[in-house]
C-alpha cells in the first residue's frame, strides 16, 4: 500500500483497541445511500517508476525552446545552491509557523525576507509574501481603500499600460466589494502614462493611483511626477514594480518628494523557475503608518521568557482566524516555499549581482531590439527608455509569425493585440541575461526568414 | 542552537561571483530613474549562505523530522516522486504564455487532474486556477453570487456558517460582498436544523460546511440540509478541508453540494512549504459550470487548450496571473496516479483507523474526547477542561511541552466552541507506533501537570527559543533588520 505503513497484524490490534470488526465500521455514522462504491473514472495506481516515465515523456515533449517572452514572468539563471536547499524536507514539509518555537528556521529566513524586500523598495514594513503578482495587485488595491480614510470613494485609477492580466485579477477580486477601477490611457509615443491624463481628476476624490514601474510594455514611467501629483491630490500611491529592476531603479520609497504608500508586485524573478506559470509569490511592503492595514503574514523580532531574541508572527489580529468577518483579507497562507528561494537567491546575489542582472538584461534587451529592428518591416513602437522589454511593430499580424517562430525552436515574444488592438501587430519581446549574442542573432535569423516566407507567400 | 542574520555574516566587498552574469556597462539609464544608494542586501559567500540556510532549516520541525498531528491541516507524508517529476526541466522552463503548442505534455496532466478530481467529488466541472484554499473559497462564493445574479435575484447576499467553522469562511464572505449569519452546533456535533431553517430566507445566498465538520465528526442530517437550503433558495458550498475523512467513500457532489473546494496540500499531498504554495482546485455543480474560473484546460480530440473568457462569458473571472499553482498541481497529479482508484479509498480508510485508534486509546488514559459519543472522522477534539481545572495546565501548556518530547503540536484552541481543546489528526501515514509514542507523551504530560505544574508553564525548553513574548513583538514591531 502506498504511503500506507500498517502491517496485517497492525490493523487487526488497532480495530481490536477501537472495538470494530473492521475498517468499513468506522463510517458507519455516514448514511448508507451516501457511499459511493467504486471510481471508476480514475485509473489504476502506478509505480513510481511507471509514474516517472510517463512524466519524463510529457516534460520531454514540452522540450525546451529558446525563450524570448517576459510579460510578467522572467527566465533569470537561478543558482543551483536554492532549490538544494529548498527541498529540505525541514522546509518543504513544515506547516505554517503558527507553533514559533518548533518553527524558528523558517520564520528568521521570513525576518530575512522581510528586510531585504523593505531595503529593496525603499519602505518600512514588509509582509511575508502574498500569492503572486496579480492578486498582490487586488490586494493593494483593497488596502489602499482601507489606509485612504480621507477618501470616501474607493475609485482606483490604473493605467492602461499595467499588465493587462493583474487588471482582469484586480476585477474579479474587488469586483464584489464596490470598488470602482478607472483606466488611464497610455501616450501613443512614449507607450508610459502621461501626467495630462492624471489631470482630468483634479479636485475629484480619488482613492489611489496604481503605478507599474517599468510598465507592461518595458517603457519606464515618469514616477516622481506621477507620485507627487497623486499625492496633491489625495490619493494614495500604489508602485508595481519588478524586484530584479530595484537593483538599478530609483526604489518606490524615494518616488517624489514623500515616496509611494504601498509597492508590490512579483517576485518571480527571484529564483523561482517559470514553471509553466506558477508556484510564484506576490510581495507587498509599506510605510508603518499603514502596516495595520496589510493583509498577509507578518513576521516580528522579540524575545523569548530567557529574553534571548526570536522570531513570531505579529499583528494576527488582522487576520481571519482571529478578525473572521472583518479580517483584512481571507488569505492564511504565503508563498512561503518560493520566498525561501527568493531570500537564499537574494543573498547569493547581493546588491553587486543583482545590479549585473538588471544591468545584463537591458543590455541584452537593447541588443535585441537593434537586432530585430535591422529586419525590413520590423519596427520598434515607443521611444522612451525601457528595462528588459520592448514592443516592436510588425508588417503583419503576430500570430501566425510566433507559431512559425516556434517550429523554429523560438518563443518569440507576446501577441499584445488581443489586449491592446490600437497597436496592430505589436509584438512584446523580452531579453534577460540568460540571453546570449548568439540567441539574440538565431532570433533575428529566424524572424527574417519567418517574414521573408510570409511575404513571399 | 540559534542562527545569527544572514546579514550579520556580511562583509563589504565579499559576493558569490560564480553567480554574476557579465556586462559590458552600465545601462543608461536617466539620472532621475536611477537608484543612488544600493540596497542592503548581505555580502556572502556562496558557502556561507548555503550553510546559513541549511542551519536556519534545522532549527524547523517537519514531516520529515517529526510526528505533526495537526487538526485540520492534513501533515501527511510528502512523496518525494512528486516534487522530482514536477521539476522535469520540460515543465520548470516553459514559459506560461508560449504558445500551446509547446504546452501539451504540462496541459494533458491538468486536463486529466481535472477529470479525476472530478471524479473523487462528484462535481460536474472543475477549475484549478485558485492558489490556495482561501482564494478557492473566494472563487466559490463569488460563483454562488454571480449565479444569483445571473438569475435577478441580487438581494441574496448573507452566508451561513456554523459556529465551527474556519474563520476563513466568514473572511471570505466579507470579500465577496456578503455578510455572515452563524448558527450553532447541537450537543453531539451536528447542525441545529432548526436554527437553520430560522435563519433561511429570501435573503440567504447560500451556506458554508465541512463535513466532516471541524468537530471532527460527520453531519448524519446532510441530505436533509441540503434539501432546506435548496429549497430556500441558497446553495450549498463544501469547505474541502476534511476532504481526507471522506476521499473515496463518500463525495460531496452526492451529498449535495453545488461547490467545493480542495486543498490539495492537505489532501493530495502537495507540501506545506513553512505556510505555502497551497492551490485550492474549485468543483462545481451543473448549476455553476458556466461562472467557474477561469482559465480551464479543455480538450479537442487529441488537443488541450485554455479555456478563457471567450469559451466561459459568465465566468467569474481571472484569480492568477497564468493558471495557478501549476507546479503545486503537478505534485497532486503525481500523487494521485501513484494512489490510482484503490489507493483514494485507503487514505481516508487508514486516516480514520489512525484518528479512531488515537482517540480510543487517549479515552483509555483518561483523557476526554469533546463528542465521546460519536465516531472519530480523520480528526477529533480532547477538551483538557479538567486538567485546566485540576492542575491548572491549559491546552497551550499541552501544546508546548509536546514540543519538549518531540511531537508537534495539535491545533489548540479551534474550533473556538469546545473549551481548552486540542484537535488532533494522524493522518494514514503515520505508523501505529508513532501513536503509540504520542499517547505515552500526553500521559507523561498529564503526570508532570499534577507532580511539576510550574514546569509546563516554562515548557518548551529544548527548542531553539523557549515562549516567545508575542505582546512585545505586536507592540515593539521590529519587522525588518536595519544596519547600525
Amino acid at each position: 500500500m502506498p504511503f500506507i505503513p500498517h502491517t496485517a497484524n497492525d490493523i487487526r490490534e488497532m480495530l481490536a483497541v477501537i472495538g470494530v470488526p473492521d475498517i468499513d465500521a468506522l463510517f458507519d455514522e455516514i448514511p448508507r445511500e451516501l457511499r459511493c462504491e467504486v471510481l471508476e473514472s480514475i485509473p489504476a495506481g502506478l509505480t513510481e517508476m511507471e509514474v516517472g516515465r510517463l512524466m519524463e515523456e510529457r516534460a520531454t515533449r514540452d522540450g525546451r525552446r529558446l525563450n524570448f517572452i517576459g510579460a510578467g514572468a522572467y527566465e533569470h539563471h537561478i543558482p543551483a545552491a536554492i532549490w538544494a536547499i529548498v527541498a529540505r524536507g525541514e522546509f518543504y514539509s513544515a506547516y505554517t509557523p503558527y507553533q514559533a518555537e518548533a518553527s524558528q528556521g523558517t520564520l528568521q529566513l521570513l525576518y530575512e525576507f522581510q528586510s531585504m524586500m523593505t531595503s529593496l523598495t525603499g519602505m518600512q514594513a514588509s509582509n511575508a509574501s502574498l500569492y503572486d503578482g496579480a492578486s498582490a495587485v487586488a490586494e493593494a488595491c483593497l488596502m489602499a481603500v482601507r489606509a485612504n480614510r480621507r477618501s470616501k470613494s474607493a475609485r482606483i485609477l490604473v493605467p492602461a499600460a499595467l499588465n493587462p492580466v493583474y487588471r482582469a485579477v484586480l476585477a474579479s477580486i474587488t469586483g464584489n466589494q464596490d470598488v470602482s477601477v478607472e483606466v488611464l490611457p497610455y501616450d501613443a509615443r512614449g507607450g508610459h502614462l502621461s501626467t495630462a491624463a492624471l489631470e482630468k481628476y483634479r479636485g475629484e476624490d480619488v482613492t489611489a493611483l496604481v503605478i507599474q514601474q517599468p510598465n507592461f510594455f518595458g517603457t519606464l514611467e515618469d514616477v516622481d511626477a506621477l507620485t507627487d501629483l497623486a499625492h496633491a491630490e489625495g490619493m494614495l500611491v500604489i508602485a508595481v514594480v519588478n524586484p530584479t529592476s530595484l537593483a538599478v531603479l530609483k526604489p518606490p520609497g524615494e518616488w517624489g518628494s514623500k515616496g509611494v504608500d504601498i509597492v508590490c508586485g512579483e517576485g518571480q524573478p527571484l529564483g523561482v523557475p517559470l514553471s509553466s506559470g506558477g508556484p510564484y509569490f506576490g510581495f507587498m511592503t509599506t510605510r508603518m503608518e499603514h502596516v495595520r492595514q496589510m493583509p498577509g503574514r507578518i513576521v516580528g523580532r522579540t524575545v523569548d521568557l530567557d529574553g534571548k531574541p526570536g522570531y513570531t508572527l505579529t499583528l494576527q489580529a488582522r487576520e481571519q482566524h482571529i478578525r473572521r468577518s472583518k479580517a483584512t483579507s481571507n488569505i492564511c497562507t504565503n508563498q512561503g516555499l518560493l520566498v525561501t528561494a527568493a531570500t537564499i537567491y537574494l543573498a547569493l546575489l547581493g546588491a553587486k549581482g543583482l545590479a549585473q542582472v538588471a544591468n545584463a538584461s537591458i543590455e541584452r534587451t537593447a541588443q535585441l531590439v537593434a537586432a530585430l529592428t535591422r529586419i525590413r518591416g520590423v519596427h520598434a513602437v515607443f521611444d522612451r527608455p525601457r528595462f528588459n522589454e520592448a514592443v516592436l511593430q510588425l508588417d503583419r499580424p503576430v500570430a501566425p509569425v510566433l507559431e512559425a517562430l516556434t517550429a523554429r525552436g523560438i518563443v518569440g515574444g507576446y501577441d499584445l493585440a488581443p489586449h491592446y488592438p490600437a497597436l496592430g501587430c505589436a509584438l512584446l519581446v523580452c531579453a534577460t541575461e540568460t540571453r546570449t549574442a548568439a540567441d539574440i542573432d538565431a532570433y533575428a535569423r529566424a524572424l527574417a526568414e519567418v517574414l521573408d516566407e510570409a511575404a513571399a507567400a | 542552537m540559534s542562527e545569527k542574520l544572514i546579514f550579520e555574516h556580511s562583509a563589504p566587498g565579499r559576493s558569490a561571483t560564480a553567480q554574476y552574469p557579465e556586462v559590458a556597462a552600465e545601462a543608461a539609464i536617466p539620472e532621475a530613474l536611477r537608484r543612488r544608494t544600493p540596497p542592503a542586501l548581505p555580502e556572502v559567500s556562496e558557502l556561507q549562505a548555503v550553510r546559513h540556510y541549511t542551519r536556519l532549516s534545522q532549527l524547523n520541525f517537519s514531516i520529515d523530522t517529526h510526528f505533526y498531528p495537526l487538526g485540520s491541516c492534513t501533515m501527511k507524508y510528502n512523496p518525494r516522486a512528486c516534487n522530482a517529476y514536477a521539476m522535469l526541466p520540460g515543465f520548470l522552463q516553459r514559459h506560461p504564455l508560449a504558445p500551446e503548442s509547446t504546452g501539451q505534455g504540462v496541459m494533458q496532466c491538468l486536463w486529466e487532474l481535472q477529470e479525476m478530481l472530478k471524479a473523487v467529488t462528484g462535481m460536474r466541472g472543475v477549475s484549478l486556477t485558485p492558489m490556495a484554499g482561501a482564494q478557492g473559497e473566494f472563487a466559490g462564493v463569488a460563483m454562488i453570487r454571480a449565479y444569483h445574479r445571473a438569475r435577478g435575484d441580487d438581494t441574496r447576499r448573507e452566508i451561513i456558517v456554523p459556529d465551527a467553522a474556519h474563520g476563513t469562511n466568514p473572511a471570505t464572505a466579507t470579500m465577496c460582498g456578503c455578510s455572515v449569519r452563524e448558527i450553532p452546533s447541537l450537543p453531539d456535533g451536528d447542525i441545529d436544523l432548526d436554527a437553520l431553517r430560522a435563519q433561511l430566507g429570501p435573503q440567504t445566498a447560500g451556506i458554508m460546511l465541512t463535513n466532516p465538520s471541524t468537530l471532527g465528526v460527520f453531519e448524519r442530517r446532510i441530505r436533509e440540509v441540503a434539501d432546506i437550503v435548496h429549497k430556500a433558495g441558497g446553495l450549498l458550498y463544501y469547505d474541502g478541508a476534511n476532504l481526507n475523512a471522506i476521499l473515496g467513500k463518500v463525495r460531496p457532489g452526492d451529498m449535495g453540494f453545488d461547490v467545493i473546494h480542495m486543498n490539495l496540500h492537505k489532501t493530495f499531498s502537495t507540501p506545506h512549504g513553512g505556510g505555502g504554495p497551497g492551490s485550492g482546485a474549485v468543483g462545481v455543480s451543473e448549476r455553476l459550470l458556466p461562472y467557474l474560473p477561469v482559465p480551464v484546460v479543455g480538450r479537442e480530440g487529441e488537443r488541450f487548450r485554455w479555456l478563457d473568457e471567450r469559451d466561459l462569458p459568465q465566468t467569474i473571472g481571472r484569480l492568477s496571473a497564468f493558471a495557478g499553482n501549476t507546479g503545486v498541481l503537478l505534485r497532486a497529479y503525481v500523487y494521485m496516479r501513484m494512489l490510482g482508484r484503490e489507493g483514494m479509498h485507503r487514505v481516508s480508510g487508514f486516516a480514520v483507523l489512525n484518528s479512531n485508534y488515537l482517540m480510543a486509546r487517549l479515552r483509555k488514559a483518561g483523557f476526554e474526547p469533546a463528542y465521546p459519543g460519536r465516531r472519530a472522522s480523520h480528526e477529533f477534539i480532547l477538551t483538557l477542561r479538567r486538567e485546566a481545572r485540576e492542575f491548572g495546565a491549559t491546552a497551550m501548556d499541552f501544546a508546548k511541552r509536546l514540543l519538549d518530547y518531540g511531537y508537534h503540536a495539535p491545533t489548540t484552541y479551534f474550533p473556538l466552541l469546545v473549551p481548552e481543546c486540542l484537535l488532533i489528526e494522524p493522518t494514514e501515514t503515520e505508523a501505529r507506533a508513532e501513536l503509540d509514542g504520542f499517547v505515552e507523551a500526553m500521559s507523561a504530560i498529564r503526570q508532570e501537570a499534577q507532580t511539576e505544574p510550574d514546569k509546563l508553564k516554562g515548557a518548551p525548553y529544548t527548542l531553539p527559543v523557549r515562549r516567545l513574548d508575542d505582546v512585545r513583538a505586536a507592540r515593539q514591531l521590529d519587522l525588518a533588520w536595519r544596519a547600525a
